[in-house]
This record gives C-alpha cells, sequence and structure tokens, in this order.
C-alpha cells in the first residue's frame, strides 16, 4: 500500500512577526505587508500612462474599473451578507438611469450628477430590494435575477425614461486624465474603505448575519436593517459604475440592464477569488480584456467566458486571489500521516 | 371562448416548457438553469437531423431527446455533482452551461428566424366554433400525456419510486440504499429530455431561435415560483394560472406586456409567499 500523506501548510515566519504589533520593526517586514497593496495600487494608477498610445485600450482598462466594481458589490453582498445577487445590472442600470436624468433634465455638471446618480441610485435599489431582503439563498438569487429583466420589459412596453433610446446628449468629462483617475481613484478607494469598513463594528455584524442570523436576531439586532444597509453599501458601488460609465459614453440605453453585466462581474469574482474584497479586482483585470481580445469571434467570447467561469466554480472554487495568499503566506510540504 | 381555449392551450404549452424544471428541483433540490439551453439545443438537433439529414420526424424525435438526456447527464456528472449543496455554485454553474450552450449555438451559425420545424400534421379543427390547429392539439394532449407518464413513472416503477423517495427525505431514501447522485442523474436526464419534448412540439408554432432559450428559462422559473418550487400540483395549477392571465394580457394589452406579467408575478410571488401556491412552508429555510 502506497504511504499515505498528508500536504501540511504552515504560515510563514515573517507572516507571524508582520501579524502583531512589531511589524514595524525592519524594512523587509514591511515591504512583506505593503508590497501587494502597493503592487495593486501602482499597477492601478499606473494604467492610464502605460496604456497612452492606445484609447481603446485606455477605455478597456476603465471597463476593468467597472466590472471590478459590480464584481466587488456582488462579492461583498455574496461573501460577506449572504445575498447572493445576479442582478448586477439592476445597480448598475438605475445608477446609471439616474445620473442621466441629473444631466439630461436638471443640466447637472458630472462632478454633480455622478454622485447624486450615485446616492439617489442605492436609495432607490435598497427600497426595491428592502421586500425581498428575508429571502435566502436561491429565491434571493432567482429575485434578483428577475429585477433587470423587469426593468428592461418595463421600460420596453411603458416607454417610461426614454423607453427604449434612452437618454443622450449627457455632458461627458472636461478631459481623458480626469474621467480616467476618476474612476481608478475611486474603485481603489472604494475597496481600501470597503475592507476597513467590515473590519469595524458595523462589519461584524453584517458578517455575523451571513454565518448565523438566527443568532444576530436572538441578541436583539434588527437582520432586515442589518442587511438593508448593506444593499445600500453594495448598491453605492453598482449605481457608482453605472453613473460613471453612462458619462463615459454620454448615453444610457434598456442595455445599461443587461444580463451580461450581471454575469460578467460574477465571473470575475468566482475567478479572482471570493470573500476577499481584491480578487474581483484581479478577476476583472483578467477576464474584460480576454474578452475584448476575443470581441471578433462575436458569441464565441461568452461561450468562452462561461466555460472559464464554470471550469472556475467546479475545479478551483477558492479563486486565484486565496490561492495566492495561501502561497504568500504559508510554505507547504508534505508530512506522512 | 377564444379565450378559454387558447388560454388552456398557452397553459398547456407553459405546462411543457417548466415541467422538466420543476421535475428535477422537485427531486434533486437542483435549480437547472441550463433548462432554456437544452430546450433550444433540442430543437436545433431535431432541425438538423430533419433538414438537412433527411430523416422522418418520427426518428428524429427520440434521437433529439435522447441528445437531451446525454447533455443532461453529462451536467450532472460533470459539473453538478461537485457543486452539490452549495446552492449558488449550482445555480452560476448550470447558467454558464447554458450561456455556453446558447452562445455557441448562435456563433455556430443560429441566427435569424429562418429555421423552423415540421408540425406533427396541419389541419384545423373546429371547437365551439374556434379554429384550433392540430398542433396546438397536440400540445393540450401532450402535455397532460407528459404530466400522466411522470405520475405513473414515479408510482409504479422501481426508478420512479426511488425519485420520489429522494425528492421526500433524502437521508430515509439514502438509508434504505437508494443512490441519491444515481437518482439525481436520472432526475436530470429525465428534466432534460422533457424540456427536449417541449421543444419538439412547441417550436413547430415559432421558430429555433436562441432568444427562445432565455424566455423559456424565465418561464419556466415563474411557473415553478409561483407554484411553489419543487410542487409538481403546483406547476400544474400555476401553468394554468399564468397561462390565461398571459392570454388575457395578449388579447387585451400589448403582447410586450408579457414578459412584464410573468416577471412580476416571480417578484410578487417570492415577495409574498416565497413557497407558492402549494409549496411547503420552510419559514427558516427560506426567510429570517
Amino acid at each position: 500500500m502506497a504511504q499515505a500523506r498528508r500536504k501540511e501548510r504552515i504560515d510563514r515566519g515573517i507572516k507571524v512577526r508582520s501579524d502583531s504589533i512589531y511589524a514595524l520593526s525592519s524594512w523587509e517586514e514591511i515591504a512583506y505587508l505593503l508590497g501587494p497593496r502597493a503592487l495593486l495600487i501602482g499597477g492601478f494608477l499606473l494604467l492610464p500612462v502605460v496604456l497612452l498610445p492606445s484609447p481603446y485600450w485606455s477605455r478597456v482598462a476603465l471597463s476593468v474599473c467597472v466590472v471590478a466594481l459590480l464584481a466587488v458589490s456582488f462579492d461583498f453582498l455574496a461573501n460577506f451578507v449572504g445575498l447572493v445577487s445576479l442582478g448586477g445590472a439592476f445597480f448598475y442600470g438605475i445608477g446609471g438611469y439616474m445620473a442621466a436624468v441629473a444631466s439630461t433634465e436638471l443640466g447637472l455638471p458630472p462632478v454633480v450628477a455622478i454622485p447624486a446618480g450615485t446616492v439617489l441610485g442605492a436609495a432607490v435599489c435598497t427600497l426595491l430590494l428592502v421586500p425581498c431582503l428575508p429571502l435566502r439563498g436561491i429565491y434571493f438569487a432567482i429575485i434578483t435575477l428577475m429585477y433587470p429583466l423587469f426593468m428592461t420589459r418595463l421600460i420596453e412596453a411603458t416607454e417610461i425614461l426614454g423607453g427604449t433610446e434612452g437618454f443622450r446628449g449627457i455632458t461627458g468629462f472636461s478631459s481623458r486624465w480626469t474621467e480616467q483617475y476618476g474612476l481608478i481613484v475611486v474603485t481603489l478607494a472604494g475597496v481600501f474603505a470597503l475592507r476597513r469598513f467590515l473590519a469595524e463594528d458595523a462589519g461584524l455584524v453584517i458578517r455575523a448575519v451571513k454565518d448565523n442570523d438566527q443568532a444576530v436576531r436572538a441578541s436583539g439586532i434588527n437582520v432586515t436593517w442589518t442587511k438593508a444597509k448593506a444593499v445600500f453599501v453594495a448598491a453605492l458601488f453598482g449605481c457608482f459604475a453605472g453613473a460613471y460609465y453612462v458619462h463615459m459614453y454620454r448615453n444610457v440605453g434598456i442595455s445599461s440592464f443587461a444580463l451580461d453585466l450581471s454575469i460578467m462581474p460574477i465571473a470575475a469574482t468566482v475567478i479572482g477569488g471570493s470573500g476577499t474584497l481584491v480578487g474581483p479586482l484581479i478577476g476583472a483585470l483578467l477576464l474584460v480584456p480576454l474578452s475584448e481580445l476575443l470581441r471578433d469571434f462575436g458569441s464565441l467570447r461568452i461561450v468562452v467566458y462561461a466555460l472559464v467561469l464554470t471550469g472556475f466554480v467546479v475545479l478551483q472554487s477558492e479563486g486565484l486571489m486565496n490561492f495566492a495568499t495561501r502561497k504568500y503566506q504559508q510554505f507547504e510540504r508534505w508530512v506522512r500521516v | 371562448m377564444d379565450i378559454l381555449i387558447y388560454g388552456f392551450i398557452q397553459s398547456s404549452a407553459l405546462l411543457l416548457m417548466a415541467f422538466g424544471f420543476s421535475l428535477v428541483y422537485g427531486v434533486s433540490r437542483l435549480p437547472n438553469f441550463a433548462h432554456g439551453a437544452i430546450y433550444v439545443l433540442t430543437g436545433f438537433v431535431t432541425w438538423g437531423l430533419v433538414q438537412r439529414l433527411g430523416l422522418p420526424l418520427a426518428v428524429a424525435i427520440p434521437l433529439g431527446l435522447t441528445t437531451a438526456a446525454l447533455v443532461g447527464v453529462a451536467v450532472y456528472q460533470l459539473v453538478l455533482r461537485r457543486v452539490r449543496g452549495m446552492e449558488v455554485s449550482e445555480v452560476i454553474a448550470t447558467y454558464a452551461i447554458g450561456l455556453a450552450i446558447l452562445e455557441g449555438l448562435r456563433s455556430l451559425g443560429l441566427r435569424g428566424t429562418s429555421r423552423s420545424l415540421p408540425v406533427f400534421s396541419d389541419g384545423v379543427v373546429f371547437l365551439f366554433d374556434v379554429p384550433v390547429d392540430h398542433q396546438r392539439v397536440a400540445v393540450v394532449i401532450l402535455g397532460f400525456a407528459m404530466v400522466a407518464a411522470v405520475w405513473l413513472f414515479t408510482r409504479y416503477t422501481r426508478i420512479g419510486l426511488a425519485l420520489k423517495g429522494i425528492a421526500q427525505d433524502e437521508r430515509a431514501a439514502m438509508m434504505l440504499g437508494i443512490d441519491s447522485d444515481l437518482t439525481a442523474t436520472v432526475a436530470v436526464a429525465l428534466g432534460s429530455a422533457l424540456a427536449g419534448l417541449g421543444a419538439v412540439i412547441l417550436l413547430p408554432l415559432g421558430s429555433v431561435v436562441v432568444e427562445e432559450g432565455y424566455k423559456i428559462l424565465i418561464y419556466a422559473i415563474a411557473v415553478c415560483v409561483v407554484g411553489g418550487l419543487g410542487s409538481w400540483a403546483g406547476t400544474v395549477a400555476a401553468s394554468f394560472v399564468l397561462g390565461y392571465s398571459q392570454y388575457i394580457t395578449v388579447a387585451y394589452g400589448k403582447p410586450h406586456y408579457q414578459m412584464v406579467v410573468m416577471l412580476l408575478a416571480i417578484i410578487t410571488t417570492l415577495m409574498v409567499r416565497p413557497s407558492g401556491f402549494f409549496g411547503k412552508q420552510k419559514q427558516l429555510e427560506e426567510r429570517v
């Protein structure tokens, strides 16, 4: 019989040391802690400069940020609050339409219209989702999948909000640099702010709702209200993505509620690593350019990313980020059982 | 009279679309979001066999249904078995497979509305002075035959009883030696074949297009959610409620509202009573 072995994982010494307050005792440890973060932030900030010669790929970089924002919102709701929302497009669309209305009907400049669209959009999304918040698991997943579809059909059928035409003539950005850095900085700031938020007390309650909502209720905390606040935060991300994108392309239509926008972020999250908040960024960074490269093949690109998604769900469900973190912080060796 | 008869036909059509989905969820608690894709795939395969290879419909249909069942088996064995029990992964994985099948068919050249399956026989009968073509009569008859067949199957055959056992109480059934994986495979295969059956009966009334796949999925979910996920009696009842309301919307409103009605039905049912008309109340499982 073959010798039974198992893989043992042990934290690296530097990880153990830098977990504690002595982290700042040497440059090495500071670098160990800051290295990955600096790489991510620096990489994103450099994107517009590196991609300067190609306006097309600069736009793709912004699409990466948009998908990343939606993916972070999905990741937050699914893995920290326990609400699996298949309707990222709903946040995106509502945010987009709100910003479009603010821009065309009220004539607000982007600086006002985008935040207004974001906050109002998030409020509207939360209000519309409150009745379904008690739902769990697959029931919530189905209902959120239906929301954006419902909006599309409703707008088509009743011709409200500009009907199938949507809104045109939205004020654009003053320069290419504001356009690019605005989105990139907000994306990064959002992700790190959300991480900080989850480390606070409020985040503790939110995570408890996911782990055991009965216990949270037994502690006298209103579960639905907590979920509503979490949905508002997630909707802020989605609505901002929508509001910003609308200003970039200067029009909005029912395609803002397209299913693509719900699926792509989920794929990015699964590939990047669920429950990490940074993983979705990395997932988006891989997936969006891949899908752009395949654009010439028409609908084949959807086939490719659907298959990649299935493959990851089945074979590598922890995602890249969790995998990388493990490799970075632990070493592995085979031991006899 | 018009409304009564055509509403009835519409209801039977919904029943054909949704029963496979309901069966799979009822037996194994697996949401098969690839349902619509398998529906279109069967239609496409059957179309290919009939129009390209010139096979008679009586040969092509069993082959098409077999393909559907095999796809179902493959989906279960390769994907679902590994993520069983993780609802989210189940939904995402089956949805992604469905997306891959549908968009794959599109990139293989399934575009436009030129492809259509032949009808079984093209005649018209008059029911209470309302003209109804034979295909629509077949929809009603086969819809009910299907429900009856599944009912008999789960009552009088060994495999059928095993399915029912798993559906009622998985653990107890497993203790009695019923293989959960095997029954789930059978259920997914059967559900896919039923989706295919719906396709070969209903697609002659329209044409084989990719968009149909997304529509069927939503209709199937609507019927199952309104009836109660996993409840077969509920599925039948909900097909009638939704079938009539759909037909009335089309008759008195705009056809655009057809889909709005379905989506609204899903959303309100889930908000008010997530277990639907006939679902068993599982208060803690579905809401807090």
